[in-house]
């Protein structure tokens, strides 16, 4: 089991004797966190991760999930997809029908004292409050840029009930006269996908793939569909290389929701079948050990999304020091001040032109990716998110810009 | 005199849900946000970059020269001393100035590109007691090596700008150990020149001189 006195190496004494001392501020409350998976997803991840090392820390933590039929989730799926900007036609008798699994899931909880709920799935438990009491939050770890107009009509009902909002990027604020956190997704430095490994075992892993370590290489990880453009990488990757020798990697997995996915999937097989040195890989879910060496192993890594999330991949590559290019989209621009810790591009040229700087230019790769590593270390380890989470339990019980504990 | 007790800050981020297309947007919100706005997009860059050396710019210089692609304005907003000033009231009012004087002086309005907006953040500042009381110069050294850089910030920064002490709350120590010339080569320092390690190290050197003499 990890212990939090394991994070000490890397994130520092001090920062985790101020977890403990924020800790103390909680002592007998009871965090609630509700959800609707168990297993599978970033907040099952993350609540995974995080409620033992709270429980380490003195935090009296547990974590619900509620329970749906088939009927249930077909519409939050649809919800996830309307508020992700895909048209959804949602029945008046499906709305019902998530209100009414909300209610039945209500009747069965036993509360803490703060209910901190996550996503849309389980938000219309709120309206257990009036009878319940409590405080309350609600964590929005989803894209909210766009939301479909409909939904969010449906949802902000319930949002609108709440003592607090979490959101994961500026961009995803709303006009609501609830106060908004900013709380960005974080990286466990200990975990597989971002714990140090062995040269020997990025050395079999890069073999394993037929990929040459002596020869530079450009990796993207990510899904194979339009917003993670696959196909604008190629393109950067081939005007770069009519100036300089190196090999690209593509490497994902995942199912996809774009209808356009297998189009483009079929594109980038035809072309990386016209081109030795471009590398397709389709990695399995539990390939975690393989994404770090490919990572750890590359030159540069790229992650040239047209719309994204939060973009957690993109401090996967800063951890292990990667000079990184990313589109300026969506939670990026947090990781990333171009030119200090990254580089921020807009287009496939710009793309394939830093591509071709940092190949040629090793020093100011290696400082971009000294950068990247300290910034991640400062703001984006589950650390942090521990610290914003206590913050965020704390912060319900005072008022003022500046509080004394 | 009292013993020195560090004391540690933790910050909260929160959305205003207020943002900029262009520097007639920048304007509008600077003027409208609360002072842990501006206090924010000031200080944003050397607490999340405390490791950079030379100090990378505040955010609305940042998002003018970067995003806009107005280098000009944007040095014009970088070369805001923010040790110059005393009061948040007082920087806003200059970062206004420089916005006004640009929208006067110009016909050039960009927009910027869509998702790339400036949003208006700020933050709540959560300030509590660590463990560390020093009785003496000595044990003040040994202890400033040991507090986070957030003890570190809160005593030389929010003292002096957020919370208005006046200055930073180790010259105010030292003052009232009869330490004046230890107290004022703190003072002098400019904090925004260097990292957080660095101001760390070269206060922990001063101290270690004075309390030899």
């Amino acid at each position: 089991m990890i212990r939090i006195e394991d994070y000490v190496p890397i994130a520092g004494q001090a920062v985790v004797e101020e977890l403990f001392l924020l800790a103390e501020r909680l002592s007998g409350r009871v965090i609630q966190n509700i959800n609707s998976t168990a297993v599978g997803g970033g907040v099952a991840e993350i609540l995974s991760r995080m409620i033992p090392l709270l429980g380490q820390l003195g935090v009296k933590a547990k974590w619900d999930v509620i329970k749906g039929d088939e009927k249930f989730f077909a519409v939050t799926k649809k919800f996830h997809n309307g508020l992700h900007g895909v048209a959804v036609e949602i029945r008046d008798d499906e709305y019902e029908h998530f209100l009414e699994v909300n209610r039945q899931n209500a009747e069965d909880l036993i509360w803490g004292d703060i209910v901190f709920v996550h996503d849309p799935q389980p938000v219309a438990l709120i309206e257990k409050r009036g009878e319940v009491g409590k405080n309350w939050i609600w964590r929005c770890h989803i894209d909210f840029s766009r939301p479909d107009p409909k939904i969010w009509k449906f949802l902000s009902q319930f949002v609108t009930r709440y003592d607090a909002t979490v959101f994961s990027a500026p961009a995803f604020a709303q006009k609501i006269p609830v106060p908004q956190m900013l709380i960005a997704p974080s990286i466990d430095p200990l975990s597989d996908k971002n714990k140090e490994l062995p040269e020997e075992k990025i050395n079999s892993v890069f073999e394993q793939f037929g990929i040459d370590r002596s020869r530079p290489v450009v990796t993207q990880i990510s899904r194979f569909d339009y917003l993670k453009d696959p196909l604008g990488v190629i393109e950067a990757y081939k005007l770069a290389k009519t100036h300089i020798d190196m090999q690209l990697v593509l490497a994902g997995g995942g199912a996809t929701d774009d209808p356009e996915g297998p189009m483009i999937m079929e594109r980038v097989k035809e072309e990386a079948e016209k081109d030795r040195d471009i590398f397709v890989l389709f990695l399995p879910p539990s390939s975690d050990i393989e994404i770090n060496a490919l990572q750890r192993g590359s030159t540069v890594i790229l992650q040239k999304s047209l719309r994204e999330g939060f973009g957690l991949t993109v401090a996967e590559a800063l951890w292990k020091a990667k000079p990184t290019i990313a589109g300026a989209v969506g939670g990026i621009p947090l990781q990333i001040t171009h030119k200090y810790s990254g580089i921020l591009t807009h287009s496939i040229e710009g793309t394939a032109h830093w591509i071709r700087q940092l190949i040629s230019a090793p020093e100011y790769a290696a400082k971009l990716g000294a950068n990247g590593r300290e910034h991640i270390r400062n703001n984006f380890l589950i650390t942090r998110h521990i610290k914003d989470y206590l913050l965020l339990f704390i912060s319900l019980f005072y008022d003022g810009d500046v509080v004394y504990l | 005199m009292d013993n020195f007790h560090f004391y540690t800050k933790l910050d909260q981020t929160i959305l205003l849900g207020v943002k900029a297309r262009n520097v007639r947007g920048l304007l509008r919100g600077v003027k409208q946000v609360p002072d842990s706005s501006v206090y924010y997009h000031t200080h944003r860059f050397l607490q999340q970059h405390h490791y950079l050396s030379p100090e990378p710019p505040n955010d609305f210089a940042y998002w003018v020269s970067h995003v806009l692609g107005d280098d000009a304005l944007g040095e014009q907003l970088w070369s805001v001393d923010i040790v110059e000033f005393q009061s948040i009231a007082g920087l806003r009012e200059k970062f206004m100035a420089i916005l006004k004087r640009h929208l006067a002086s110009t016909k050039r309005h960009i927009d910027c590109p869509d998702g790339e907006e400036f949003y208006f953040m700020a933050s709540r500042t959560f300030v509590f007691p660590t463990t560390y009381v020093a009785q003496n110069l000595a044990e003040f050294a040994e202890m400033l090596g040991k507090v986070s850089i957030n003890s570190l910030y809160y005593h030389m920064f929010d003292a002096k700008l957020r919370l208005e002490h006046g200055e930073n709350d180790f010259s105010r120590w030292f003052h009232g150990l009869g330490k004046t010339q230890l107290a004022n080569e703190t003072r002098s320092l400019d904090p925004y020149s260097h990292t957080l390690e660095g101001l760390r190290q070269r206060i922990v050197t001063l101290v270690k001189k004075y309390d030899s003499h």
